[in-house]
């Protein structure tokens, strides 16, 4: 069991290939208790085939990615002809799995039903995309630098949304909005700084493009925004130019995706550990252009703490700091105008990021708890003691019970009789009520004894507020959940059911009163806006932090009998966000504001603050070539 | 002796809110079938709130004690008192103690046991709106509940934990003055049934003040049970509604304004009585005959009470009111955000923002409104109304004709049906015997005899040595009169509005709309304490005041101006009359105070006003009771004409004097109000207004 981990002298290689054989043979054989060692990167889709030269994310989006969906064009949920839903493909765990129990949660938490059914158009119509609005003195001039470029209508389309529900809505219904005129494939920061260059003197207006993965409206195409509009898709600018073994950092491109740079740096043993759960698709250059937080930043830090230095193109020039020490007191950290700039003041290019050996040693873990306050008042107290693994995330009741109904199918029978005799034992033994518990997924990095002592220490606290270890299983369960939620979204677009998630940071002391009362604005939002069924309402605290938890709301519905769905939506939506700032949660904790929460940066950072953006915006653009209009 | 009323034409007549409409159940006629004793033994099992953190009624208490705000306080409370936290905390737990409810389904088995053997014995029926519970059902599993009843009778609470324990809604703890604790075994039965007892005067003490309301809190935020509690604060004497009182608003809302809660419901409960078991001892309360101690043994003594009828009462659950929704615009939760929690609650040191003030006053106004909208009423307090038409000496004297007061009640019975009155049976008031009953029902206030009727004077118990002086046979005369005043009271939310728009008219001289709101809200200013007005909502009273005079027929109204109808006049009159007793009562504090203390002052009014009854100066029996001379005063204070220094009251001249130039500098700018209130008052014969003493000081 253990002997497959801790691969003392051999090289990093044979050990990353090792822990990948025995994450294989533990789900296989996985014995009841036990502490085997699974990678993180198992969660997410497996990229064998690829050796470290090949990358992801080729110019040409629509050759792996959907064009109106999330992800992998091979990866996608179905229900099949037997009614029992089926994930395609096999880039994931669950892959070619059948997963027995979703269909019965699924109709019975949205009462929706596998006879109604909304299928997407299936391709895109380039006919109807409307035809560029080409500057063609910038066109000539780009033609002479060998940068590519495209004004092909699948390429633009690609590059005119993120992940929003009414964007991707939009596109499974066929309509499409505003789209770049043109997109452009810089190579690297050189050719940045020529297309800055020449988009400043032909006023034409960039939005830069990284992975595509925002949920904030922030890619859209501003609809007044006359002048020609140019997508500059980063995702060829994805090379790691040095690993500065000594400092620990990595000199890196900022085109590249987090699956990628994971990839890459594991091959030479390091990793940086950033793994926001979008990592398969966001580029470094979006984290940093959104101040995107990872799951084991209780390790690894967020964004911000793993910057070390950057570069961004921006229509002045380029802002960089001359030295690359770790702390510096030079007035106002300018790094800070750059990281949440969300593409309005310049092109993120390179970034120095802090970098750290690979973990010796990783273990899930999963506690299960009575009811969801004694669940937040532990991981409160695992925050107080500051003993938090890399990822501690709480579920409450309803998202534990998706995650049950996401278990696939087994095929010992033993397996599920252990599962069967284990849920009996925590809902009859010890008094907790199915409908009450929740469950904290667990995640525990480094060398394996420090790992087994952190264990026990965070064990021991659940202990106190009545968690009860409910094994590897159900953690590392959780954490897959976090990978193919986005393609769940898309199932159930397919049968009348749209939703969301949207995210918060609040103090501890409100972090109860928050979750209670923001579920509860949803439901009686959807039912005063005519939402024929209940919704479902649900949230996890997905990191701690001295002064406060991260909370991430799940919220969907059935909209059989809305004429306008999107509109409802976002009506909820909108709604939630005024119950989220009225209980004194933040505007966003890492997913930005973009456009889609503009309206409200005033009250956030109040009236100087605005000014105090506005002036940076006005100094560095003065001509708003970067004219993607988010946050102000 | 006023002229018989007749009917004005009606244009529309809207049969609001009848009787008819809803279904009322007798919880006497349902029991008196089954046994008592098996009512009282069947299984409870509510549906109790769904976020509620299920706990006894102990870890309650010691949440309480243990939390971070009743810490901090104590802690505070250390510091400038000298003692240890310790023994702070000491004292924070015998307050709790002496505090806390100790709800236990036994006692309340017990209660609901002898409880149906008394209601049986002195009502007819005890009704209640069955759509109203039903909704109250559904209400309690959704959000805290708070049970917001008027407090008319000793038995109010008692009927409704009765009522909600026969139909399985989580019994209540409801919030109960300290006096009835000190009943040594009642308030113990009572603790048990669910009351936590609250000292009368808290004044500046913190530590009480931080465990009472971090106590209110601790259920409300967790659902423990529904909160009970009276907005009016006491028991009103006069049957009319009582200007709400806040802390304890402010303390149940609390948990919604610092998000605590996702929503709280607040349930107006309108108690009705036929007749009101207490109704003489609110008489002698408010005549100056101390209110006995609340001991057992007065309770027993009250025993008498059970050999009498008193009709029916009527208990009618209002809908619920969504905070959340009632705060909307009112309230930005936000303010909070950069505030520690534990340092938003109100104590003396945090005080409630003004925002949040105006919000928790506005909310008790209105549910003090609904209340009021919510009460059923029958024929007595109309005839009520009518009686008081007449002199004292005529319903001493020669008595009323019986015809004419039968066909006044039924004029009274359709105006007020215009007024959307919620009148019991309105149908049935035809019947002969109908009336017949009710009068027969208060024959302790008054007497029928060959085709009149008379006022009953009260009997003294204590053998006659001497003839009455002259003060004794005024108090005589009062008490019966005090008693019908107070049952008018009842109705009186009825007309107030358009009461008021009617003196308005009277006093403006106008028929101007802009002229008659300044009138009206002046009016309202002079008078609340005295009516429930919403903070605010004057423009709209206004509004609906001319509406129902319009819908009645009374006036005409267009955008400029409000006129008489013809045929109206009769209703504008008698509106007008109804409210005269006040504008008469309002008189008499002035004169013979410029310093008073607080102690004398009653006693010394009241001397000023039996004398001014005996001199013939003042018609109004009103003027005699307590309450009346109370808001008197707080309304003089108001208007900043007199001001309390500890413990006494002090005219203050240069004040008065500022309000007169004030009131003058009103005057010329709109040449009316302060003269005509003066001109009518002073061709009524009586004395000159309040306000005219002010002025003239
Ligand atoms: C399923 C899902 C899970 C997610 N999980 C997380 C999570 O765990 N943590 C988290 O932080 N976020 C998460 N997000 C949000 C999103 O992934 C992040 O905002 C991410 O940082 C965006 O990166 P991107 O490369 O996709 O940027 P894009 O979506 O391409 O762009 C986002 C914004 O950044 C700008 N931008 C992009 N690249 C650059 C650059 N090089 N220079 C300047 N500006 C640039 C764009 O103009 C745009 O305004 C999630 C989103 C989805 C759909």
């Amino acid at each position: 069991m253990a002997a497959n981990s801790s691969g003392g002298g051999s090289s990093d290689r044979q050990r990353t290939a090792r822990q990948r054989l025995s994450v294989i043979a533990g789900h296989l054989q996985r014995p009841a208790d036990g502490d085997v060692a699974v990678l993180a990167a198992e969660c997410k889709a497996q990229e064998a085939d690829v050796s470290g030269e090949e990358k992801t994310v080729p110019r040409r989006r629509q050759e792996i990615m959907k064009w109106n969906g999330w992800g992998y064009s091979d990866s996608r949920f179905l229900f099949n002809k037997k009614g029992q839903a089926e994930f395609t493909g096999k880039r994931y765990r669950l892959s070619g799995m059948i997963i027995p129990g979703l269909k019965d949660w699924f109709e019975s938490t949205f009462g929706a039903s596998l006879q109604h059914k909304t299928p997407a158009t299936p391709i895109l119509n380039s006919s109807a995309v409307p035809p560029p609005t080409l500057n063609e003195a910038l066109v000539e001039e780009l033609k002479s630098t060998s940068i590519p470029f495209s004004h092909d209508a699948e390429d633009r389309v690609f590059r005119a949304h993120g992940h929003c529900l009414h964007e991707i809505f939009a596109l499974r219904e066929g309509k499409l909005g505003r789209v770049p005129d043109m997109v452009v494939w810089p190579n690297c920061h050189n050719d940045v700084v020529k297309i800055v260059e020449l988009a400043c003197k032909h006023n034409v207006c960039l939005i830069p493009y990284g992975g595509g993965t925002s949920v904030s409206s922030a890619l859209e195409c501003p609809r007044e925004e006359t002048r020609s509009i140019v997508s500059l898709d980063t995702s060829q600018m994805n090379r790691i130019l040095w690993i500065d073994e000594k400092n620990l950092t990595a000199h890196v491109e900022a085109g590249i995706v987090g699956q990628d740079l994971e990839r890459l740096l594991n091959e030479s043993g390091y990793c940086t550990g950033h793994e926001p759960d979008s990592m398969e698709f966001s580029s470094l250059g979006g984290w940093v252009a959104t101040r995107a937080s990872g799951m084991k930043k209780n390790i690894y830090g967020n964004i911000e703490d793993l910057v070390v230095h950057v570069k961004m193109v921006t229509p002045r020039g380029v802002i960089e700091k001359s030295c690359q020490g770790p702390r510096m007191s030079t007035g106002p950290d300018i790094h800070h105008f750059i990281m949440g700039s969300e593409g309005t003041l310049g092109v993120v290019t390179e970034v120095t990021m802090k970098i750290r050996p690979m973990p010796e040693y990783q273990k899930y873990g999963s506690v299960v708890f009575p009811n969801f306050e004694q669940g937040v008042a532990c991981l409160r107290e695992v925050a107080k003691q500051r003993c938090a693994p890399a990822s501690i995330r709480l579920m409450d009741n309803e998202q534990f019970k998706f995650g049950h109904a996401l278990k696939p199918q087994v095929s010992s029978i033993f397996t599920s009789f252990l599962d069967g005799l284990k849920k009996f034992y925590i809902t009859k033994f010890k008094g907790f009520d199915p409908n009450h518990l929740c469950v904290a997924t667990l995640l525990f990095e480094g060398d394996r004894e420090r790992v087994l002592q952190h264990e026990k220490q965070v064990y021991d606290i659940a202990a106190k507020f009545g968690g009860l270890a409910a094994g590897e299983d159900n953690g590392q369960r959780g954490y897959m959940l976090t990978f193919v939620i986005a393609y769940l979204r898309d199932l159930g677009m397919d049968y009348y059911v749209i939703g969301e998630s949207f995210e918060t940071s609040v103090p501890w002391d409100r972090v109860l009163d928050i979750c209670r009362n923001v579920k509860a604005r949803i439901v009686r939002e959807c039912k005063d806006k005519g939402v024929q069924f209940p919704p479902l309402s649900t949230c996890r605290v997905t990191q701690t932090y001295d002064a406060g938890a991260c909370v991430y709301f799940y919220f969907a519905f059935n909209y059989r009998g809305l004429s306008d769905p999107v509109h409802v939506y976002e009506q909820v939506e909108h709604a939630a966000r005024e119950e989220i700032l009225a209980n004194g949660g933040s505007l966003s904790h890492h997913h930005g504001v973009g456009k889609l929460r503009k309206e409200w940066m005033r009250e956030t950072v109040s009236d100087v603050g605005i000014g105090m953006l506005k002036s940076v915006k006005d100094y560095v653009d003065p001509n708003n070539i970067f004219g993607n209009r988010n946050l102000l | 002796m006023p002229t018989p009323l007749k009917i004005p034409s009606c244009q529309q007549r809207h049969a609001a809110g009848l009787m008819e409409d809803e279904t009322w159940v007798d919880l006497l006629k349902e029991k008196k079938d089954g046994c008592d004793l098996s009512h009282a033994c069947r299984p409870f099992n509510p549906q109790t709130y769904s976020g509620a953190s299920h706990c006894t009624t102990a870890e309650l208490n010691a949440a309480v004690l243990e939390s971070h705000f009743l810490h901090r306080v104590a802690t505070e409370v250390a510091m400038e008192t000298g003692v240890t936290v310790k023994e702070v905390k000491e004292e924070a737990r015998s307050i709790l103690e002496e505090m806390s409810q100790n709800l236990q389904l036994g006692f309340v088995r017990l209660m609901g046991f002898v409880l149906t053997k008394v209601l049986k014995r002195i009502f007819t029926g005890v009704f209640f709106n069955m759509d109203g519970l039903n909704t109250l059902q559904q209400a309690v599993k959704e959000n805290p509940v708070i049970l917001m009843p008027n407090h008319r009778s000793y038995v109010d609470f008692l009927v409704i934990s009765y009522i909600l324990f026969t139909y399985d809604i989580p019994l209540p703890v409801i919030a109960a003055g300290i006096p009835l604790a000190g009943m040594s075994i009642v308030g113990e039965i009572l603790r048990r049934s669910g009351a936590f007892f609250i000292r009368r005067s808290i004044g500046s003490d913190k530590l009480y003040w931080a465990v009472l309301s971090e106590y209110v809190r601790s259920i409300v935020r967790g659902g423990f049970a529904p909160v009970e509690f009276y907005v009016e604060g006491l028991r009103s004497r006069t049957l009319k509604s009582l200007t709400p009182k806040l802390g304890m608003m402010q303390m149940v809302l609390e948990p919604y304004f610092k998000s605590e809660v996702f929503d709280i419901t607040l349930v107006p409960i309108s108690i009705s009585y036929d007749r009101v078991l207490e109704e003489s001892l609110l008489v002698h309360e408010l005549l100056g005959v101390p209110k006995p101690k609340e001991s057992t043994a007065g309770l027993l003594k009250a025993s008498r009470v059970l050999q009498e009828d008193y009709g029916s009462m009527h208990v009618n659950f209002g809908r619920p009111l969504s905070v959340r929704q009632l705060c909307e615009g009112r309230i930005n939760r936000g303010h909070y955000n950069l505030i520690p929690r534990c340092r938003t609650h109100v104590d003396l040191v945090q005080s409630p923002t003004a925002q949040e003030q105006a919000c928790v006053s506005w909310i008790a106004h209105r549910v003090v409104r609904l209340q009021e909208q919510g009460s059923l009423l029958g024929p007595w307090p109309l005839m009520a109304c009518l009686l008081l038409r007449a002199p004292a000496a005529v319903l001493t004297g020669e008595g009323l004709p019986w015809r004419q007061l039968r066909e006044e009640t039924l004029w009274l019975r359709r105006l007020a049906l215009d007024f959307g009155a919620l009148l019991k049976f309105p149908g049935q008031w035809n019947n002969v015997c109908c009336l017949f009953s009710v009068s027969d029902l208060h024959r302790s206030v008054v007497q029928r005899k060959e085709g009149r009727i008379y006022l009953v004077e009260e009997e003294r118990d204590i053998p006659r040595k001497h003839p009455l002086s002259p003060e004794e046979g005024v108090l005589r005369t009062a008490a019966p009169l005090l008693m019908l005043a107070a049952y008018q009271n009842q109705c009186l939310h009825i007309f107030v509005r358009p009461a008021m728009l009617a003196v308005a008219a009277r006093i403006a001289g106008s028929t101007q709309r802009d002229e008659l709101l300044a009138a009206f809200c002046f009016l309202q200013v002079v008078f609340s304490n005295e009516f429930i007005f919403v903070p605010g909502r004057s423009h709209q009273d206004f509004e609906e005041a001319c509406s129902l005079l319009e819908k009645c027929g009374a006036v005409q109204a267009d955008r400029q101006e409000v006129t008489v109808a013809p045929g109206g006049q009769e209703v504008f009159s008698f509106l007008q009359e109804l409210l005269q007793p006040f504008i008469h009562s309002y008189q008499v504090p002035r004169s013979p105070f410029q310093v008073l203390t607080e102690k004398h002052f009653l006693p010394t009014v009241r001397n000023k006003a039996t004398n001014l009854i005996l001199s013939g100066d003042l018609g109004t029996y009103e003027a005699l009771s307590s309450d009346t001379q109370k808001n008197a005063l707080s309304a003089l204070r108001r208007l900043e004409a007199a001001t309390k220094l500890r413990n006494e009251y002090k005219v203050n001249l240069a004040a008065v004097r500022r309000i007169g130039d004030a009131l003058c500098e009103w005057l010329d700018r709109n040449t009316f109000i302060v003269l005509k209130v003066l001109f009518i008052t002073a061709s009524n014969g009586s004395l000159k207004a309040f306000f005219f003493s002010s002025l003239s000081l």
